[in-house]
């Protein structure tokens, strides 16, 4: 369960204060995720994005709002691959009804990454999870 | 002697702290810091002589007038501009360069008809000629630099063929820090009766910039580089060229009379400066150039080539780093990437955590991204104000970078 996969990820964030440890186990959580092939690495997997390149390919299975929501995702930069695999863990396994009320901004405030997600990083990262959010939507409506 | 620590304390926002550490600001070729000299003018300017300019008799436009105009002279001073007519003010080089393309280029070029640029060239100095290209068939004659990031005149005058209506380059490249000898492009180009356009933007923060020795036609500056205010900036263009323009932007300031059927043009450089101007940038900008002057733009010159020294020195101590431009008259400002997986943007938010500002991406340079065969690279540029103990600091978050992402 993703769900569970998240706190545990921001179970290990309070033990890691200072910001270099917390990149070091940022990274390490991307370097586990498992990578996209090349040929998913394409105008329409794409995220807007600025100095790193991101990828995202969501995957609904079963129909109507109960219908469970993952995604599969890549950057070219390691440190915003580890913050979306934190992003897999936090949506990863939800219902599509579920995934638009989750509050991404605050989740990572908890782990202290919330200026990764903040409109003036020009990462992707926001624009992925407006594509996730609206993707959920629309499986959901 | 170059007293770094004196011009330092003129910056107020270098004494700040940036993530918990002392800011290092090496992200000069996006844009530089301001002294309290030119954050004073332009308090003053708001604050005590403020109005519209050229159009009221009254005092305070008077006074707003003279400042502003004043700042036309300095500009002409500080490029070597024989005639401070010859100075149009704007908002930076990229509205200068549009202004080329559109008042001078568009109406004299038909399609098959070539502009002459190199692959290094900044979009500023690439997307206006785009624009020619896609609306009239203009065909953009590309130079390539060579692996060191050099840019052979010989070989942009030798891409000059009958066609070719304008050259336009840079006269230092804001991602590898080559120079280029324009001078040496203008004289063969103008042999062959073809005007040559110089981006200016970062060689006239760098060297002592002369359009005289020069010769070229066109040339462009952008105040916030040249630790002046943001939305400041002038084109030196030749006498010759402004009588061949039309103009660009059209309103208030840039006419004679206007009737309903009939306008007749101010005279130039008004011509081209349509609408009330950034006037309190502009002074701005002045008290930037002046500063700039008394501390003597060779004394930055020297300076800013001891960090580069310093700098070439210590980066290639630091073999899993990969330089892009390694001319050896290179300004400071240096290009690379790192082995291995690290992206710039890994690399960029590290050194931020360090309190070191750098920029990460394209560099609004596409083309050459595309020559270098990367997507994107750290880009540590300096200025006037940095320090041989700043190299220092990059170097270490650069070895924790290389730690972390090895």
């Amino acid at each position: 369960m993703a769900e569970a996969e998240f706190e545990e990820i921001a179970d290990s964030f309070e033990f890691l204060d200072d910001w270099e440890d917390r990149y070091r186990y940022v990274i390490e959580l991307g370097r586990a995720m498992e990578p996209l092939e090349d040929a998913f690495k394409v105008p329409a997997t794409k995220v807007e994005g600025c100095a790193s390149q991101v990828w995202l390919i969501p995957e609904i299975e079963g129909d109507g709002p109960q219908a469970t929501f993952t995604f599969r995702g890549d950057s070219d930069a390691m440190i915003v691959k580890g913050l979306i695999a934190i992003l897999r863990a936090l949506y990863g396994g939800r219902t599509v009804g579920e995934v638009p009320q989750i509050d991404a901004q605050s989740e990572f405030a908890r782990l202290g990454l919330h200026d990764h997600l903040s409109s003036q990083r020009s990462n992707g990262l926001r624009a992925m999870v407006g594509r996730i959010r609206d993707t959920a939507s629309r499986a959901a409506a | 002697m170059y007293d770094v620590d004196r011009i330092r304390a003129d910056f107020p926002i270098l004494g700040r702290e940036v993530n918990g550490k002392p800011l290092v600001y090496l992200d000069n070729g996006a844009s530089a810091q301001k002294p309290t000299a030119v954050i004073d003018a332009m308090t003053r300017a708001y604050s005590e002589e403020y109005a519209n300019v050229h159009r009221g008799l009254h005092t305070l436009s008077t006074i707003a007038t003279e400042k502003y105009e004043g700042v036309r002279e300095t500009i002409a001073r500080f490029l070597g501009a024989g005639n401070s007519e010859e100075i149009v003010m704007n908002s930076g080089t990229t509205e200068g360069i549009n202004l080329v393309a559109y008042g001078w280029a568009m109406p004299r070029m038909e399609p098959g008809d070539e502009i002459v640029l190199s692959v290094m060239e900044h979009h500023a100095n690439i997307v206006p000629w785009h624009f020619l290209r896609e609306r009239q068939g203009v065909v953009l004659n590309w130079v390539e630099t060579d692996s060191t990031g050099a840019l052979d005149p010989q070989k942009v005058i030798d891409a000059i063929g009958p066609r070719t209506k304008l050259v336009a380059v840079s006269q230092l490249s804001n991602v590898l820090g080559t120079k280029v000898d324009v001078k040496a492009i203008t004289e063969a180009a103008h042999a062959r009766d073809v005007p040559v356009l110089v981006d200016g933007s970062q060689a006239a923060v760098h060297m002592p910039v002369d359009v005289s020795d020069i010769g070229c036609d066109f040339y462009a500056i952008t105040g916030h580089k040249l630790y002046g205010p943001s939305g400041s900036g002038a084109i030196y263009i030749r006498k010759e060229r402004m009588a061949e323009m039309r103009p660009f932007i059209g309103g208030g300031d840039m006419i004679k009379e206007v009737h309903r059927d009939e306008i007749t043009w101010a005279d130039p450089p008004m011509k081209f400066e349509a609408g009330t101007p950034g006037i309190v940038q502009q002074i701005g900008l002045g008290v930037a150039l002046d500063y700039m002057m008394d501390v003597g733009m060779d004394s930055i010159a020297a300076h800013e080539d001891s960090l580069r020294d310093y700098a070439v020195d210590r980066l290639s101590g630091l073999n899993w780093l990969q330089q892009q431009g390694t001319t050896p008259d290179k300004a400071a400002i240096f290009s690379f990437t790192l082995d291995g997986a690290a992206h710039a943007h890994d690399i960029s938010t590290v050194l931020d955590k360090k309190g070191v500002a750098v920029r990460a991406g394209h560099h609004c340079c596409g083309p050459l991204m595309d020559h270098l065969g990367v997507t994107a690279t750290c880009r540590a540029s300096f200025g006037m104000y940095n320090t041989k103990a700043e190299i220092d600091v990059l170097v270490d978050a650069l070895e924790l970078c290389h730690e972390l992402f090895a």
